[in-house]
């Protein structure tokens, strides 16, 4: 990059910064050039992003847990039930919420790139987009299931979802045992990003308050 | 080319230049429609730029384990995967 004769301010390109990292800010900076995009629109979307957590998602299963009828509309349409709770349930036009069962289990994943509910979910984990979870979730779900520490009964269904299109999946975990007497936003804080994307069961939560 | 939920179809196996959405694992395998989506813009085209017109019926399409990993553990176990129309064919 010595030969360097556009007349554009920026940023120098640094001998650390990722090649990932120095060809997005590249393309950010021809389509701004272009008049594609202006700068306002991407921190638009970061902001957008980064407002988004689990949280959202986990008010979802929790309704669903204490309200059957909830439940139902989650399964039929996920986005208008997110809608239904005064949550944006993003840009996707179909939103599918795939339900655990002590017989079925789903886990979710995008083989082809990294599709994710990040409007209910927040920015998906780094291993979520990982060659390794992509490729070997599917090939061996089991195994990889085991590194996560969630070992499944041989006669549970593992359904492997691979999301290579435009619907976004979402996972209901099972209500763990033991919850009967929770209130709905008490359950919320058991229901996990990993147990939504399906690599774990919802559980209780970690508590640093003592 | 419409299918039903719970009929029998098989993913082309034919390779494509260019931006498509079918993963290689399934190309050539034998699944069931298990929902019928919607139909949405061809991301084929929508790649270059174009609209992405006709648009495409979506499927969610469920394979049996043992006919996409033959040596895979957890004889019940299915992998599902979205695919477009026209990778899917009628089979006998």
């Amino acid at each position: 990059m010595r030969h360097h004769d556009h007349d554009h301010p920026h940023e120098p390109v640094a001998a650390d910064e990722p090649p990932a990292g120095a060809r997005a800010r590249a393309l950010e900076e021809l389509l701004v050039e272009k008049g594609a995009i202006d700068r306002d629109d991407v921190r638009h979307r970061i902001d957008w992003l980064v407002s988004r957590s689990p949280a959202d998602g986990a008010r979802l299963v929790a309704r669903a847990w204490v309200d059957p009828a909830f439940k139902e509309r989650l399964l039929v349409d996920a986005r208008a039930a997110a809608l239904e709770v005064g949550l944006d349930p993003g840009p996707s036009p179909l939103v599918v919420a795939l339900e655990n069962t002590d017989a079925v289990h789903h886990v979710v994943v995008c083989t082809l790139c990294s599709c994710y509910p990040k409007a209910l979910l927040g920015p998906p984990p780094d291993w979520y987009k990982s060659l390794p979870y992509r490729s070997r979730v599917v090939s061996d779900p089991r195994g990889v299931l085991g590194e996560f520490g969630l070992t499944l009964d041989e006669d549970v269904e593992v359904r492997v979802v691979d999301s290579t299109a435009d619907v976004r999946y979402l996972v209901i975990p099972r209500r763990p045992g033991g919850t009967e007497g929770m209130r709905e936003e008490e359950l919320a804080a058991l229901v996990t990003r990993d147990s939504m994307i399906g690599v774990s069961r919802a559980g209780p939560p970690l508590m640093f308050k003592s | 080319m419409s299918y039903r939920v719970g009929q029998q179809v098989r993913v082309a196996e034919r390779s494509h230049d260019g931006h498509h959405r079918t993963p290689s694992y399934i190309k050539g395998k034998i699944g069931r429609v298990e929902r019928a989506h919607a139909s949405f813009t061809n991301p084929e085209t929508r790649a270059y730029g174009r609209d992405g017109l006709p648009e495409k019926e979506l499927y969610l399409v469920g394979f049996a384990y043992d006919d996409v990993w033959p040596d895979h553990r957890g004889g019940r176990d299915r992998i599902y995967a979205d695919v477009f129309e026209h990778w899917l064919e009628e089979t006998a």
